[in-house]
């Protein structure tokens, strides 16, 4: 057993209003530059849709992820390593900028330049690759909220393997249609195949936070993680003819802020925590043969933070001693493990990822209130959860490589707090029967809820800081180590270096620490407000 | 001018390579990359592309064979100048012809390509002109010089002349007679050779042999130094923080 420690993330999706509020904090933070104008590190989906890139989904085409070969081994979908080399010269499949979408900006100076005259002047869309005036006919977004309908949804690939599988129809008819949302970043997986599909070595995992990077200064373009990588996470630069990726906002996770798509988010629907995993049967768990059995095998993976021989065994393979505590109070580890409600997206694509979801009840409740029934009766839900089946099989495609008991085992769960939840608000006695058939005691439920529902800043996002890792270091962490007050060019010096200010090489500002006080503080007022 | 030709210029451009690829390893690992266009188009790219890198791979191994490999040697093993020959032409031509098939569909992609063509820089299309040129002078020179039965004997007289310049004493004699059309290409050539490392041909010195023997995960550790906190590196551009 190697233990290996992984911040990860968890989104529930029953909160998700959809407002792309974490893309554009996002995009204002990372991609906000020439080069990647097209770039979405997060992206928010509706499903049932398309998505961003245009059916990322269909690995017969994109052949992201891993496959197992006719030799029982794990290799990349897109092949190994002679065929790489020798298709080097040209990505045989690689989406291309229209399977995004193209970029493209307004004439708006012709809103005030254009001669006085009887029509209105208007601003035409201009293309920012080919600088002409285009025509936008698809963008990171197109199909939100079921738009284009019903062309468009037959077009998700998941829908398509719903219906093969089902042999049931899923209907589009508006009134009977069904949707939500998904929100989307770079699953940072266990077992990451940009990483393997990189030539050059230089997209890696972290060794002490699992958090996946690309090397800019090692990478030298050859494309080939923008095709390895199966959720289409990993985007070209085409400007600076570099990768880059979701950074998992290494910079403020190492001072113990969330990612900055954490922070805006306005459902607060997203976790942070740590969880520890057997770093050695990761190869062997992304190998299952049976694609159904690739959940319970990364479920399986994570180790339990309370076992003291875990932690014994954490420790002595370096994890740091806050960073074992973390797991211990870590949001993921309870939303994934104790409770099972959060899955995993797309586990066939035996990436092992490590961002989770959990699948919304609310369609089911909202379905179940429109007949006529109450949508909160434990009873009622139980029956509505596997007699609508169209969302059933439709999450299984997404969560659980199409194995349906994993989330109706999810739901009902989730079912069964709302029912606990109700008799509790309503001061009934909670029916004891309704814990026990989802095999969660009341307690737990509770639990659940007040996580799920209730959970401040400090719950949802429990991140030990990189600074408190580095134990070698920990008390120089406090201070920098060039900048202390009482030295010569240090801040009470007067600041400056021997040319002016900002002079020489120097370090980054001192803000890190003061400013990661100032928010945390700010973030805490939350707790006067009224409840 | 033939002192400065064939005594000088081989070992400038060479010196020119050698620390050209220093100075931009040291000081712009940052800029070194294929500059791929296939995010814009990727049909033609999947056609062109391939077809032209096998062939000036192969055009480059035949070069360093015919340069560097005595004729000595490949008698030796029992290889005649007939056949050599021979082989050397049809190979020869075939992979040029490949390469230059190649490279013309490449530049027609990047001339009606408008976003292909906006992201060519200046130094781009230099750098187009002199591959193109050393390709086309060089097969100018071989089929000019050739019939199936008899060609050119570079071997006699441009080889040795190229082996020479290892011993730091350049056989100028032998680049005496050599015709006017090789002569050209030679120097086309080794211009070539001194400009690599400022063009986009970098990306030849940065073949990723070694994947092969790479386990597919990569795993490193975070860098030491405070969290968040890196020293600024020196790059083209240079994002002010
Ligand atoms: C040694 C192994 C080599 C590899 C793996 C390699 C790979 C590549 C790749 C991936 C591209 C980018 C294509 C794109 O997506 O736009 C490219 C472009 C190019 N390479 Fe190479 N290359 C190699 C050697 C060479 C050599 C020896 C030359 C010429 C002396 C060369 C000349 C070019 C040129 C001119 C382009 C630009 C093509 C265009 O887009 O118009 N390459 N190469
Ligand atoms: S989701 Fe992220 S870590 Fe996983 S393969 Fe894609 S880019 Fe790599
Ligand atoms: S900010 Fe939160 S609620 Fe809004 S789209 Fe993003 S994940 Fe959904």
């Amino acid at each position: 057993m190697r233990v290996m420690a992984q911040l990860a993330m968890v989104m529930n999706l029953d909160k998700c209003i959809g407002c792309h509020t974490c893309s554009v904090t996002c995009k204002q933070t990372w991609t906000n530059r020439s080069g990647v104008e097209y770039v979405w590190f997060n992206n928010v989906e509706t499903r049932p849709g398309q998505g961003y890139p245009r059916r990322w989904e269909d690995q017969d085409h994109w052949r992201g992820g891993w496959r197992i070969d006719r030799r029982g081994r794990l290799v990349p979908h897109s092949g190994g390593r002679l065929k790489r080399l020798a298709t080097l010269f040209a990505n045989p499949v690689q989406p291309t900028v229209k399977d995004y979408y193209e970029p493209w900006t307004y004439e708006y100076r012709n809103l005030t330049t254009a001669p006085l005259g009887d029509d209105y002047p208007v601003a035409r869309p201009r293309s920012l690759l080919s600088d002409k005036p285009m025509k936008i006919e698809w963008s990171a977004n197109w199909d939100d909220n079921l738009g284009g309908l019903p062309e468009n949804a037959g077009l998700d690939p998941m829908v398509a393997r719903t219906r093969q599988r089902a042999s049931e129809k899923v209907r589009f008819a508006f009134e009977d249609s069904f949707m939500f949302y998904l929100p989307r970043i770079c699953e940072h997986c266990l077992n990451p195949s940009c990483v393997a599909a990189c030539p050059s070595g230089a997209l890696y995992k972290r060794s002490e936070d699992g958090i996946v990077l690309v090397d800019q200064d090692r990478c030298r373009g050859w494309r080939q993680c923008v095709t390895g990588c199966p959720y289409k996470k990993v985007y070209f630069n085409h400007r600076t003819g570099k990768a880059e990726k979701c950074t998992f906002c290494y910079p403020r996770t190492e001072v113990g802020l969330p990612t900055v798509c954490s922070e805006t988010c306005v459902g607060r629907l997203r976790y942070l925590g740590v969880l520890l995993y057997d770093a050695d049967r990761v190869a062997a768990a992304a190998a299952t043969r049976d694609e159904h059995g690739l959940y319970p095998a990364q479920l399986d993976l994570f180790l339990d933070p309370e076992d003291p021989d875990v932690r014994a065994a954490a420790a002595r393979d370096g994890v740091a001693h806050d960073w074992i505590e973390a797991a211990r109070r870590s949001p993921v580890h309870a939303l994934i493990s104790t409770y099972r409600v959060a899955l995993p997206l797309h586990p066939e694509f035996r990436t092992l990822p490590m961002v989770w979801y959990v699948p919304p009840l609310s369609p089911v409740v909202e379905a179940l209130t429109e007949t006529g029934f109450d949508g909160e009766d434990a009873g009622n839900l139980f029956g509505a959860i596997d007699t609508l089946r169209i969302p059933l099989e439709y999450l299984a495609e997404l969560f659980t490589a199409g194995d349906v008991r994993p989330v109706r085992a999810a739901l009902e769960r989730l079912a069964a707090m709302r029912a606990h939840m109700r008799q509790v608000t309503f001061g009934e006695t909670p029916d004891a029967r309704t814990a026990r058939s989802v095999g969660l005691s009341a307690t737990e439920l509770e639990d659940m809820y007040r996580l799920l529902a209730l959970a401040k800043y400090e719950e949802r996002y429990v991140i030990p800081t990189a600074a408190v890792g580095d134990a070698g270091r920990l008390e120089e962490a406090a201070v920098p180590e060039h900048c202390r007050l009482d030295e010569q060019g240090g801040p009470g010096m007067g600041g400056s270096g021997p040319f002016g200010d900002r002079s020489g090489r120097k370090a980054l500002p001192l803000v890190s620490v003061e400013a990661f006080h100032g928010l945390r503080a700010r973030h805490r007022t939350e707790r006067e407000e009224p409840e | 001018m033939h002192i400065l030709l064939w005594g000088a210029l081989p070992y400038a451009a060479f010196a020119l390579l050698v620390s050209g690829l220093w100075w931009r390893y040291r000081y712009d690992r940052f800029g070194w990359t294929t500059r791929s266009s296939e995010v814009y188009e990727t049909r033609l790219l999947n056609l062109a592309s391939p077809v032209f890198h096998y062939g000036i791979l192969f055009v480059l191994a035949g070069h360093l064979t015919g340069l560097f490999v005595p004729a000595s040697w490949t008698s030796a093993v029992g290889l005649t100048e007939r056949p050599y020959h021979l082989f050397s032409l049809v190979g020869g031509t075939l992979a040029g012809v490949l390469t230059v098939a190649g490279l013309a569909v490449l530049v027609y992609r990047r001339r009606t390509n408008r976003p292909v063509f906006r992201a060519t820089t200046r130094n781009d299309k230099a750098m187009y002109l002199l591959l193109g040129g050393a390709l086309c002078t060089g097969m100018y020179a071989k089929l000019a010089h050739s019939t199936p039965a008899h060609g050119y004997d570079y071997r006699s007289t441009l080889a040795p002349w190229a082996r020479s310049l290892f011993t730091l004493r350049p056989d100028l004699g032998a680049m005496a007679d050599v015709p006017v059309a090789y002569q050209v290409h030679a120097v086309v050539g080794m211009v070539l050779i001194a400009v690599v490392p400022f063009t986009r041909l970098v990306h030849m010195f940065s073949a990723p042999w070694w994947y092969l023997a790479r386990p597919y995960i990569v795993y490193r550790s975070r860098p030491a130094g405070r969290p968040a906190e890196r020293p600024p590196r020196r790059g083209w551009e240079s994002i002010d923080v």
